[in-house]
């Protein structure tokens, strides 16, 4: 028996686990670390101020409303129109076509544009949407995120109606009931958290979203809620704050990236709470 | 009693035929109504991806008239001359993704391998859900922290020693060459290792998780360490997948737009100092589009996204079909 080879293997062992424990002391202090920059920085700026009043020009004071009704409103016109697209594609997925080809061409398709680059998706909007209006709008902001959210929708929903038991199917189906009903009266109720939650990730998702907003919704410094003219979004203001050499701007900034990071986080852990034997992906 | 029910029945039987057939009708309908309506919009998944790659190469068409395939090659981007080449952020893109990938496929995987070997049961799912977290952080919120704390924190603690240090080593003392800035090339990949770990720790985990344990307690029992259990049993047999999880995270680190513009320092040239400020194809799109002016400079931003999006396509394809090949065979 060699026992040097022994001790070898050992050590290389706790090596190897100690490189391990390392690795992830050091993933959960970047986390920490973000998170504890963005509250030092970012908290004091929060106050009711934040919330009512317009981003100011350098100098002055002021607070992010317009840049949160922007974000707000093109969130939820995005979900208009990307959520119906997204989940009836997945129904069609898990329901109609589920062993058939075209299912597999836009799974594979859909998995691609989950994770494709927005900003080129920005691009493809402009062409589409701005360079033929001729100007920068807020629609094409809501369009862009509506673009985002569709494969977002497609992959849980399929997901989540593909777990839901054949056998309640096959009962409604036993009972004459047609299949549109059987999937919209039951196979939609037995995913429904499932659904939530990718509407929930889709949130999550966009609403961080800066590069695509830049060149089509642009930016707004004032409050305007016409969908038809450019309009402020939280990213952007960040972005261009962040960027800039004023102070006032900075601190606005962090104080934006605390709101958005602390909704996105929420949303995540809550959309993980409700389907909480699933695996995000 | 029972005549009576039936004379009645029988002066609506024709009412009940018809309606009955109306109604079935009508179901019948609606069903057909809502397969082609769920058909469509699985349909449209596919027209979208068609609309990104025509719109992008309609509107790439001018630059790649003017410019040709000297559009890949060339280094100069000057707008004032019109002179537009890709090289500069062709490189930074794939330099960036390169040492990003370097720093985080190992990190990734011993942290995926911490969560399946190693970690007490009742911790996985929390320190799990942690480091997805950092996923789920925005890519804007990676670019203020990078300029704001990150950056000057490289530039006055590390940077200088690595530059001290390496300054007589051959081929150290170019790649650790110049002034420390703080931004730049490195600062940008580092921050892309960050952002993209969680893809990669959260792919691997579910892999390793789904090797037979079986032939883990098999290897065990011959007298295996740990590390060995793991090093020549669960990573050859997820081998593909690991790939697949890597290959992904690839694809997130090349289209990556907020974090890298923030910390990249946008200077179109290509350096050998990784210290130096650069550019990636992403980060020239999102710091110029709105200012470019002219036809032929917003033809050549578009071209350079029509660029990044066929190489993030091909690395996403490649994902998804080695991603699809483990779950064929575990499935």
């Amino acid at each position: 028996m060699d026992a040097s080879l022994y001790a070898r293997r050992k050590r290389r062992n706790v090596l190897a686990g100690a490189a391990s424990y390392g690795a992830t002391f050091v993933g959960l202090s970047w986390l920490a670390l973000i998170l504890g920059v963005l509250f030092w920085q970012g908290f004091g700026g929060v106050s009711l101020r934040v919330f009512t009043e317009m981003t100011p020009p350098p100098g002055a004071v002021g607070g992010l409303l317009n840049a949160i009704v922007g974000s707000l409103i093109m969130t939820g016109l995005a979900l208009l129109i990307g959520a119906p697209i997204g989940v009836l594609a997945g129904t069609y997925m898990a329901e109609y076509g589920r062993h058939g080809h075209l299912t597999k061409i836009v799974r594979f398709i859909n998995d691609i544009l989950l994770s494709a680059p927005s900003i080129v998706v920005g691009l493809f909007i402009y062409e589409v949407m701005v360079r033929p209006m001729g100007h920068f709008s807020g629609v094409a902001g809501a369009v862009v995120l509506g673009v985002l959210v569709i494969p977002v929708m497609v992959r849980t929903t399929e997901d989540m109606l593909t777990l839901v038991p054949d056998t309640l199917r096959e009962a409604a189906a036993s009972i004459g009931l047609p299949r549109s009903l059987m999937i919209r009266q039951i196979a939609y109720r037995a995913a429904k958290a499932g659904i939530i939650t990718g509407l929930l990730l889709a949130v999550a998702r966009i609403s961080g979203e800066t590069a695509p907003l830049l060149f089509t919704a642009l930016n707004n410094q004032f409050f305007s809620t016409d969908l038809n003219a450019p309009m402020s979004s939280l990213p952007a203001v960040i972005f261009q704050f962040a960027l800039s050499p004023y102070k006032d701007w900075q601190d606005l900034a962090w104080t934006g990236a605390l709101i958005i990071t602390l909704a996105v986080l929420a949303m995540s852990i809550m959309a993980r709470a409700l389907t909480a034997t699933r695996k995000p992906s | 009693m029972a005549d009576v029910a039936w004379q009645e029945t029988d002066v609506s039987a024709q009412d009940v035929v018809t309606e009955r057939a109306r109604v079935l009708n009508k179901l019948r309908i609606g069903d057909i109504v809502f397969h082609q309506i769920t058909k469509a919009s699985a349909l449209f998944v596919l027209v979208v991806l068609g609309g990104v790659i025509v719109s992008l190469f309609i509107g790439a068409m001018p630059a790649l008239q003017e410019f040709g395939f000297g559009f890949l090659t060339a280094q100069s981007w000057n707008p004032v001359t019109e002179k537009f080449g890709a090289l500069a952020p062709i490189y930074g893109t794939i330099i960036t993704s390169f040492i990003a990938m370097l720093i985080a496929v190992p990190f990734g995987l011993m942290i995926a391998m911490f969560l399946t070997e190693l970690c007490p049961m009742w911790l996985r799912r929390p320190i799990g859900i942690a480091i997805e977290l950092l996923a789920g952080i925005p890519s804007i919120i990676y670019g203020i922290w990078g300029l704001f704390v990150f950056a000057p924190f490289l530039q006055t603690h590390v940077q200088p020693p690595i530059i001290a240090a390496f300054e007589n080593i051959p081929v150290l003392s170019t790649l650790f060459a110049g002034p420390p800035f703080g931004i730049g090339i490195l600062t940008a990949s580092l921050i892309l290792a960050i952002m993209v770990l969680p893809f990669i720790t959260s792919i691997s985990r579910d892999v390793f998780d789904a090797v037979p344990p079986v032939l883990k307690e098999a290897a065990y029992g011959l007298g295996w360490t740990q590390w060995e259990v793991w090093r020549y049993v669960v990573l050859p047999y997820t081998r593909i997948g690991v790939i697949g999880g890597v290959m992904l995270a690839l694809g997130r680190a090349l289209g990556e737009t907020m974090a890298v513009t923030f910390v990249i320092g946008n200077a179109h040239k290509i350096t050998t100092s990784l210290l130096a400020p650069g550019t990636t194809i992403s980060a020239t799109i999102a710091n110029e589009f709105t200012e470019a002016v002219g036809d032929l400079y917003t033809s050549s931003l578009i071209a350079l996204g029509l660029i990044l999006f066929v190489i993030t396509f091909i690395v996403l394809a490649i994902a998804r079909y080695l991603l699809l090949r483990i779950e064929r065979r575990v499935g």
